[in-house]
């Protein structure tokens, strides 16, 4: 059972918030309410009507629309091809369709240019493309799963702007969340969610992020700060002038990575923020040996490692938590002791010689999901039957197992419930304390910020800037993260730190609009976005 | 725990006896729409499939299909369709003739020998496949059908007068091999079974030994599973995927000799053809598991024995290969329907009984409280 006695009531022209932890069985409601999933027993009515949806169509016919987190949009057709893509009867192909979408667009202040292709969108106009396709479909009602999650501080301000505009002309907005604040912000109503049940409908006037925190998980907010420094000066990661270039869809070649040099020591953890798409991903794959690097080299533990195959830097000490757990960590079909023995097949206590060890692994998997407080009924069901957050610690205890010198953990807590994400920064903070070295990427900033001991911006391949985490702020990582600010990020007046608002001259030509994304970066951030789109296990708890 | 398993075991057996059902509903009506009694025809094939010289027939027939599905499976377990098995049995099995009909040495070397080029053979053919693949890019079901027409047109090139083949009647066949030569039989009554049962069952046993309790065999099976995750694990997918072309290469070598060492004893323009694809039907009908093949071939040579009795009833013969065509299409669709059921309903489970003990648990805790 995913849901039950759920009641809420969302009034008309209001954003209402629905918050929860992963799993909590937020989706399963939106599902229920865009008629994707029958509810075995209760009710939903829309404007005091009583209403009953068996498809989405259903409830797309009584002004209910949905923007969904993954993007569904077709990349090689424009914005409006995309917008009138199945909805052909409403207004035609082309040029009533075109005013209408004008309409809309200024009416919400969308800014929708309906000629670009999608493909040339970066993320928040992508969104925007979606909300676009909804109201066009004449919704009333929107209903937004996680839209935050993909967006940085500034395009976060400009959806809620945006949320606001749909708000005063009378339309009702439905905002799923798990980020405390933001919710704060925005929302008229909020409704928490625990366990597959409403626990609590608040006001956010009348309630605080950590009373938010302790509805949703019955317990007190997590915060990712470390405290005491344990850097030091043996350096167990050294990268130097690392490049590494790859052929685009339109065969030029460009370089994807470029000068990449640092150095992480015993017991620190290094965070490297960035919007997606910056070359992070290419950055772990080339330290873990998957790419062929154009120069450069790496150096782990005094020993050179840059010839060295994947399977040997794993055995060498390398411990990998991959950004998409599901096409790089996982067997989705395989069970749980066939998943821990995964990356780690010819080490203790997974196999003995050339010959698995089955008991050895079966127990081992035992011992991980006991210590590592996988929620699992056994270790014979497969990976792909383990919520998101399970899943995740599962990895992270296998990696843990094998007592890495060097963890590189790619968004260690995307997807992960509060409770887990508690768990996994313990966890770092504890091995990091015995002398872990870490390679943090990671798009939440307040995680970057609180683990870190040292922190570097990515940009187009680059690392631009660097940070203090003690100092900085996430509005500061924000401008450097668009390339609006480079160099020490500090508080020293209005230079690097304060760009936000006022991007300085040099900087303005790598800022073509108002919401500050150059277009090339947003492509790319948009495309690790979906691209992470994998056969979703981790809704069905 | 013993639920999941039980239920496991439970889709596992009910996905082919669903499909097995489907396909006789299905053949009971196209022998109805012939104005025919399908169960008349049900109960010729069964009486006359269980006489003890068809039983002997029909192993003797399933042990190369059963050596071309495991030869399939390997391919499979890695996501790689080896579509050329055909081709690799036929030419390792032509030049394990001719260097059979070559040479006289005593049976306990030349056996091994010819088994021995028969394997190196047929993994040079699929080899090729599997380096154009890592290399070029190419793809492997296009390559395997290319190398089967160049092995066909490469042994009836040499397969002539005056070249490697001697003329005997209307047919050309390579010199026989010495009697020292000949594999042993099984004596049964009232026909022999055929020794190389062994070389199917030893095939089988190291095809489960290797895939499932080798370092070797679980980057295999993680490649299959997902390459994006073995390659992130550390396996060589491009090393793998050579590998394991070479290792169905090996299996598909050994397909041609049971014919060779136990019925023929040379490689004629009459030596069967086909085994290849019998054996990608077989490796779908049996999952790709060992004693799922295993049926699956035994089923197979059961059909070929009982349809040619069915003409003697005036049934249509061709009404086997619908049989054998519809069996393998349930079977795959009966399958994929199950995974898919199975994977949604442990998702499902595995909900529920996480749900049941979180309840527990706050029940708990509010008790204490």
């Amino acid at each position: 059972m995913a849901n039950h006695d759920i009641d809420i009531t969302v009034r008309r022209g209001t954003v209402h918030a629905l918050v929860g932890e992963n799993g909590a069985g937020k989706s399963t409601l939106m599902k229920i309410l865009y008629g994707m999933q029958k509810p075995d027993e209760g009710t939903i009515a829309v404007g005091g009507e009583q209403v009953s949806f068996s498809t989405p169509g259903d409830a797309i016919a009584r002004g209910i629309g949905m923007v969904h987190q993954h993007f569904m949009l077709a990349d090689n057709l424009t914005v409006l091809e995309n917008t009138v893509l199945g909805a052909e009867g409403l207004y035609g192909i082309s040029g009533r369709a075109r005013d209408r979408i004008m309409e809309l667009s200024d009416a919400y202040r969308l800014g929708i240019r309906p000629d670009v292709l999608v493909e040339e969108l970066g993320v928040a106009d992508r969104q925007r493309v979606e909300i676009l396709k909804v109201l066009y479909r004449g919704a009333r009602t929107l209903i937004l799963d996680e839209p935050t999650a993909v967006l940085v501080p500034q395009e976060v301000d400009a959806l809620f702007e945006n949320l606001r505009e749909l708000k005063a002309e009378g339309l009702t907005v439905l905002f799923i969340s798990h980020k405390l604040g933001e919710v704060l912000s925005v929302a008229d109503d909020i409704t928490v969610i625990r366990r597959g049940t409403t626990v609590a409908s608040v006001k956010p006037a009348e309630t605080s992020p950590k009373q938010l925190a302790e509805l949703m998980v019955g317990s007190e907010l997590p915060s990712p700060e470390t405290r005491e420094s344990t850097v030091t000066s043996t350096p167990v990661l050294r990268v130097k002038d690392l490049r590494l270039t790859a052929t685009d869809t339109d065969g030029a070649e460009r370089a994807v990575l470029d000068g990449i040099a640092f150095t992480i020591h015993k017991g620190e953890v290094l965070g490297v923020a960035g919007v997606e798409g910056n070359g992070q991903a290419e950055l772990v794959e080339a330290v873990m040996g998957m790419r062929e690097l154009e120069s450069g080299s790496v150096t782990l533990d005094a020993e050179d490692i840059t010839a060295l195959s994947t399977r040997a830097r794993r055995e060498g000490g390398i411990g990998y938590i991959p950004e998409d757990r599901h096409r790089h960590g996982l067997l989705l079909e395989g069970t749980l002791w066939e998943n821990r023995i995964l990356g780690h097949v010819t080490e203790h206590p997974n196999s003995k010689g050339q010959l698995l060890d089955l008991r050895g692994a079966r127990n081992d998997t035992q011992r991980i999901v006991h210590e590592y407080d996988v929620r699992t009924p056994g270790i014979e069901v497969t990976a792909a039957s383990l919520s998101g957050g399970n899943q995740q610690k599962l990895i992270f205890g296998r990696e843990m197992s094998h007592h890495p010198k060097l963890l590189i953990a790619a968004h260690p807590t995307r997807g992960v419930d509060v409770g887990a994400q508690a768990q996994i920064w313990d966890q770092i903070r504890a091995a990091r304390r015995e002398g872990l070295a870490v390679l943090l990427i990671s798009a939440d900033l307040d995680e970057l910020i609180g683990l870190s001991d040292t922190l570097r911006v990515m940009y187009r391949g680059r690392l631009v800037a660097d940070a203090d985490p003690a100092t900085v702020t996430p509005e500061e990582l924000g401008s450097a993260m668009t390339g609006a600010a480079s160099g020490h990020l500090d508080h020293g007046g209005d230079g690097a730190g304060a760009a936000q608002d006022a991007p300085r001259p040099a900087a303005e030509a790598a800022v073509p609009r108002q919401d500050a994304i150059p277009d090339g970066l947003r492509k790319a951030s948009a495309d690790a976005s979906e691209g992470s789109d994998a056969p979703e296990g981790g809704d069905a708890r | 725990m013993k639920k999941f398993d039980k239920d496991r075991m439970v889709l596992a057996i009910g996905a082919p006896l669903l499909a097995l059902v489907a396909a006789l509903v299905i053949t009971s009506g196209v022998i109805g729409v012939t104005g025919k009694d399908p169960f008349h025809a049900f109960y010729v094939m069964l009486d006359f499939g269980i006489k003890s010289d068809s039983q002997v027939w029909i192993i003797n027939k399933a042990i190369p299909y059963y050596l071309a599905a495991v030869a399939v499976a390997i391919g499979f377990r890695m996501n790689l369709f080896n579509i050329g098995v055909d081709g690799q049995y036929r030419i390792a099995a032509f030049c394990a003739a001719v260097l059979g009909g070559a040479l006289t040495l005593p049976g306990f070397i030349q056996i091994p020998l010819i088994l021995l080029v028969a394997m190196l053979v047929g993994a040079v053919w699929s080899g090729i496949a599997g380096l154009l693949k890592t290399t070029r890019g190419v793809s492997e079901v296009v390559t395997t059908i290319m190398l089967n027409f160049i092995a066909a047109s490469t042994i009836g090139y040499f397969l002539q007068d005056g070249r490697l083949a001697v003329k005997d009647g209307n047919l050309f066949h390579t010199p026989d091999i010495p009697a020292s030569s000949h594999f042993f039989t099984i004596p049964t009554t009232p026909d022999p079974i055929d020794g190389t049962l062994i070389l199917a069952v030893v095939t089988g046993a190291a095809y489960w030994f290797v895939l499932g309790r080798t370092r070797f065999g679980f980057d295999l099976r993680a490649v299959g599973r997902s390459e994006s995750a073995a390659s992130a694990s550390g396996v060589s997918v491009k090393r793998m995927v050579v590998t394991s072309m070479v290792l169905s290469g090996l299996v598909a070598g050994l397909v041609g000799m049971p014919t060779l060492l136990n019925k023929s004893f040379n490689y004629g323009t009459d030596f069967p053809a086909g085994i290849g694809f019998t054996g990608i039907a077989i490796a779908l009908l049996g999952r790709n598991h060992p004693v799922g093949m295993a049926l699956g071939a035994l089923l197979w040579g059961f059909l070929e024995r009982t349809g040619t009795q069915l003409e003697f009833e005036e049934y249509a013969q061709e009404i086997v290969g619908v049989m054998q065509g519809v069996i393998v299409l349930c079977v795959v669709i009966a399958y994929e329907v199950v995974r898919r059921y199975g994977l949604r309903m442990q998702q499902r489970q595995v909900g529920e009984q996480l749900a049941k003990q979180a309840r527990k648990r706050e029940k708990k805790a509010e008790v204490s409280a």
